[in-house]
C-alpha cells in the first residue's frame, strides 16, 4: 500500500481555497489518502487547471483518463466523464479533476497550460470522440485518419465493424 | 547556402526507431525544423480487449505492453488491482516482487544500453550487453518458464517462491554484472566518438521537462530526484537503501550515466531483499473469481522507462469497466520535438534512442 | 500402376542443389521486428544463439538487399499496406516466415485494429510458434525454412520464367 506522504490538512486547505475561488462550480470535493479530487463544471476547467498548476503547485500533469458512462450512469448523468490527474513534485500530492460532458459535447483545451497534455487530448479525441477546443493539432492519434467510430466506446464492438483484411 | 526546407520520412519500417514508429521530420540542410512522430502502427486495442477479460486474464496481456521490462507492467497492474480490491499481499511475497522488478530493471536497462550504443555505431556493445542480459534471463526461465514476457507476478502476489537454489543463482548473475557493465563503461564512457554524439545533445532543462511531463531517466538526467520509489512507495521498497542517480545537463551522455547509475543501485537492492528476505507465503489468499465492488483506482510504479501507472475501475463483476494506462514512453516522446529541434538530422536517432521509448507501450 | 515421377534432367538437378545450398545457408534477413518477436529475433541474432553460424547475420535494414523476410510481432491494419509494401519491394527469390503467434493468427488480440494473420498479406512459408517463440524456437523455424529451400527447384524457374515458384 502507497504511504500517504501528503498531509491531509494541506490538502484540505487547498480544496477551501479552491472553493473560495471557483464556488458553485465545484460539485464535490474530497481530500484523504494523499489525493484531493474535485468534480467541476465544464466552464471552469481550464481556470482550475491553472489554479492548481500555479497557485496549488500541482505542476505535472500525470493522465487524462475518459470513462464512457452509457453501462453505468454516473452521478452526473452524462455520457462522459473526463478525469484530469495532477500530481504535485515535490510533495507527492495527488489531485483528481472530473468533469462531464455529453454526447458531442466539447472540452477547452489544457494544452496552453500543461505540454503534456497535448497527446493525451488527441488520444481521448481518437478513443472516445471528445473535442478539446483550441488543440493545436486536433487529430486521430493511434488509428488512421479515415477510421470511422470510436472504438474505446461502449457501443463499438471488439472486432470493429468493417469487414477487416 | 540557400534555404532548402525538405521533408523527411523516417519508418514506420527503420532499423534505429526501435519499433513501428514513423517520424516525419522537416529538414534545413542537415538542420532539424520539425518532427512530427506519427504513432497507431502497433495499436492492438489492448484496453478495450482488457474490459472483456477478467482481472487475472488481464495480467499477461500486461506484458506485452512494455516488452522490454514486463515484469514492472505486471506489477503496475497487480498493485492496482489490489488496491481497489483491498488484497493484503504478504511480506515476503513484496519481497520477491522487489526483487523480479530490480532484476527486470537490470535487463530493461542493459538491453536499452545494447540498442543505443547499436543506433550510434557501436555495434559490439548491443552483443555485449545482450550476453549481459541473457543470465537474468536465464533466471526469469527458471522461475517461472518464460524468457520474455514473463507473466511471474500475478494478483495477490508472485507465481512462485523462491528456493535456496535460484537465489544461489541469483546471487551469481549479481557477481557478473558488475563486469560486463565494466566493460561497457570501458568502451563507451570516456570514448570521443561516443561523447561528441551524446554530450550536450538533446538537452532539456528540469522546468520544460516537468511542463512536458517527462518521467524516469530523461527527468533524473535533467537534475530532478523524482522516483516513484522513494516518492510514494510501494510493495517495501522503503525497507531499502538505494540511492537515485541524478544528472547535471538533461542531455544524451547525462540519461547514458543515469541509466548506468541505475543498474548499480538495483544490484544493490536485490542483494538486500536477497538477505533479508523473511519467511511466509509468497502471495495471498485470494477468491476463485475476483469480484470487485465498484470502485476507481490509480497507482503508479516507477518502471524502467519512468512512471507507470494503471487507472481501473471496477463495477462490480468480474470483469474491470475501464483500465487506463499511464504510458511512461509515450508521454516522453511528446518531448522528442522539441529536444530535436536545431540539432542535426543525425543526432535525431541518438535523442530518440536516449528516450528508451518502446512502441508497445506507446500504442498500446 | 507405375506413377510418372517427375525428374529434370541429371544436370539440372545438381545445378538445383548447388543453388540451393548457397541460397539457404546465406539466407539474409529482413527483420520487419514489430513487437515483442523482435527483441527474442534480435537475441538470436546475438552472442549465445549466434545466428551467424547459419550465415544469417546480415539483417538488412532494405527490403531490397534481403531475401527472408521476418515478420516477428503483431500486424495490425495500419501497417498491413506498409508490410505489403515492403514484401513486393524484396526481389525473388524471396521466402516469408511469420514469427509468434500474432504474425500466425492475430495472437492475444482478436481486435479491431489487428490483422489476424501476415499471411492474409503475403504467402508465409514457415509459421513459427509461440508468444514469443524462443531463440531456440526460432532457429528450429530457420532450419525448417533451410529444408524447404532445398526442396525448391530454381532452375525450373529460370528456364521457364512463367512458372510460379514451386515449395
Amino acid at each position: 500500500m502507497p504511504a500517504d506522504r501528503a498531509d491531509h490538512p494541506e490538502l484540505r486547505k487547498a480544496l477551501d481555497a479552491l472553493t473560495g475561488r471557483f464556488g458553485n462550480a465545484v460539485l464535490a470535493g474530497a481530500a484523504d489518502k494523499g489525493e484531493l479530487a474535485v468534480r467541476l463544471t465544464k466552464d471552469v476547467i481550464v481556470p482550475a487547471l491553472s489554479f492548481f498548476k500555479d497557485e496549488l503547485g500541482f505542476n505535472a500533469f500525470e493522465d487524462l483518463v475518459v470513462f464512457d458512462n452509457l453501462n453505468s450512469p454516473d452521478e452526473g448523468g452524462a455520457r462522459f466523464t473526463v478525469v484530469y490527474r495532477l500530481f504535485q513534485f515535490p510533495g507527492a500530492a495527488r489531485a483528481r479533476l472530473a468533469v462531464e460532458v455529453g454526447e458531442g459535447e466539447s472540452l477547452p483545451s489544457a494544452v496552453p497550460i500543461y505540454r503534456a497534455a497535448d497527446w493525451a487530448e488527441r488520444e481521448a479525441f481518437d478513443m472516445f470522440g471528445v473535442p478539446f477546443e483550441g488543440h493545436p493539432n486536433l487529430r486521430r492519434i493511434y488509428l488512421p485518419d479515415d477510421f470511422e467510430g470510436h472504438p474505446l466506446r461502449k457501443d463499438f464492438p471488439l472486432a470493429g465493424r468493417t469487414v477487416g483484411l | 547556402m540557400a534555404f532548402r526546407e525538405i521533408d523527411l520520412n523516417m519508418g514506420p519500417q527503420h532499423p534505429s526507431t526501435h519499433g513501428v514508429l514513423r517520424l516525419k521530420l522537416a529538414v534545413d540542410n542537415e538542420v532539424v525544423l520539425r518532427v512530427e512522430p506519427v504513432l497507431g502502427y502497433l495499436h492492438r486495442g489492448m484496453e478495450k480487449l482488457w474490459e472483456s477479460l477478467t482481472y487475472t486474464q488481464v495480467v499477461p496481456l500486461t506484458d506485452r505492453l512494455d516488452y522490454l521490462a514486463s515484469l514492472s507492467n505486471n506489477l503496475a497492474y497487480c498493485l492496482a488491482v489490489e488496491k481497489l480490491a483491498g488484497i493484503e499481499v504478504p511480506r515476503r511475497a513484496r519481497y520477491i516482487r522487489v526483487i523480479l522488478a530490480e532484476l527486470q530493471r537490470l535487463a530493461s536497462h542493459l538491453a536499452w544500453t545494447g540498442f543505443m550504443a547499436n543506433d550510434i555505431g557501436a555495434m559490439s556493445v548491443l552483443l555485449y550487453g545482450f550476453e549481459a542480459r541473457e543470465d537474468i534471463l536465464d533466471i526469469f526461465e527458471e522461475y517461472c518458464g518464460a524468457r520474455l514476457t514473463v507473466h511471474g507476478i500475478r494478483i495477490g502476489g508472485a507465481v512462485h517462491d523462491l528456493d535456496g537454489p535460484l537465489v544461489s543463482r541469483i546471487r551469481a548473475v549479481l557477481e557478473k554484472i558488475p563486469k560486463r557493465l565494466a566493460d561497457i563503461r570501458s568502451l563507451l564512457d570516456e570514448n570521443r566518438i561516443w561523447k561528441e554524439r551524446t554530450v550536450g545533445i538533446g538537452r532539456i532543462t528540469a522546468g520544460e521537462a516537468i511542463d512536458y511531463g517527462l518521467t524516469g531517466p530523461p527527468l533524473r538526467a535533467c537534475g530532478v530526484a523524482w522516483d516513484m520509489r522513494k516518492e510514494i512507495p510501494y510493495s517495501s521498497y522503503d525497507d531499502f537503501d538505494f540511492d537515485v542517480p541524478l544528472g547535471t545537463n538533461g542531455d544524451v551522455y547525462d540519461r547514458y550515466l543515469v541509466r548506468l547509475e541505475e543498474i548499480c543501485q538495483s544490484i544493490r537492492i536485490v542483494g538486500q531483499a536477497l538477505d533479508g528476505l523473511p519467511e511466509g507465503e509468497y502471495k495471498a489468499k485470494m477468491p476463485r473469481v475476483l469480484k470487485i465492488a465498484p470502485a476507481e483506482v490509480f497507482h503508479t510504479i516507477e518502471a524502467p522507462k519512468g512512471v507507470l501507472g494503471f487507472t481501473v475501475r471496477s463495477n462490480g463483476t468480474d470483469k474491470p469497466e475501464r483500465v487506463k494506462m499511464k504510458s511512461p514512453s509515450f508521454i516522453n516522446l511528446q518531448s522528442l520535438e522539441h529536444m530535436c529541434k536545431g540539432n542535426l538530422f543525425s543526432d535525431v536517432i541518438g535523442i530518440l534512442g536516449s528516450l528508451d521509448i518502446v512502441l508497445g507501450e506507446i500504442d498500446k | 500402376m507405375s506413377e510418372p515421377l517427375e525428374r529434370g534432367p541429371f544436370l539440372l538437378a545438381r545445378a538445383d542443389a548447388f543453388i540451393t545450398w548457397a541460397q539457404k545457408n546465406s539466407l539474409w534477413p529482413f527483420g520487419s521486428g514489430l513487437a515483442c518477436c523482435a527483441i527474442e529475433m534480435i537475441s538470436t541474432a546475438a552472442a549465445r544463439y549466434d545466428i551467424a553460424r547459419f550465415g544469417m547475420e546480415l539483417f538488412r535494414a532494405s527490403p531490397r538487399q534481403a531475401d527472408l523476410f521476418i515478420v516477428a510481432g503483431t500486424v495490425t491494419n495500419k501497417m498491413a499496406p506498409v508490410l505489403r509494401r515492403l514484401w513486393d519491394q524484396m526481389p525473388d527469390p524471396k521466402w516469408a516466415l511469420a514469427m509468434g503467434n500474432c504474425a500466425i493468427g492475430g495472437g492475444p488480440f482478436p481486435t479491431y485494429s489487428v490483422l489476424q494473420g501476415v499471411d492474409r498479406i503475403i504467402p508465409v512459408d514457415v509459421y513459427v510458434a509461440g508468444c514469443p517463440p524462443t531463440p531456440q524456437g526460432l532457429i528450429h523455424g530457420l532450419m525448417t525454412l533451410q529444408e524447404k529451400v532445398g526442396r525448391s527447384r530454381p532452375t525450373k524457374e529460370i528456364l521457364d520464367p512463367h512458372a510460379r515458384r514451386q515449395s
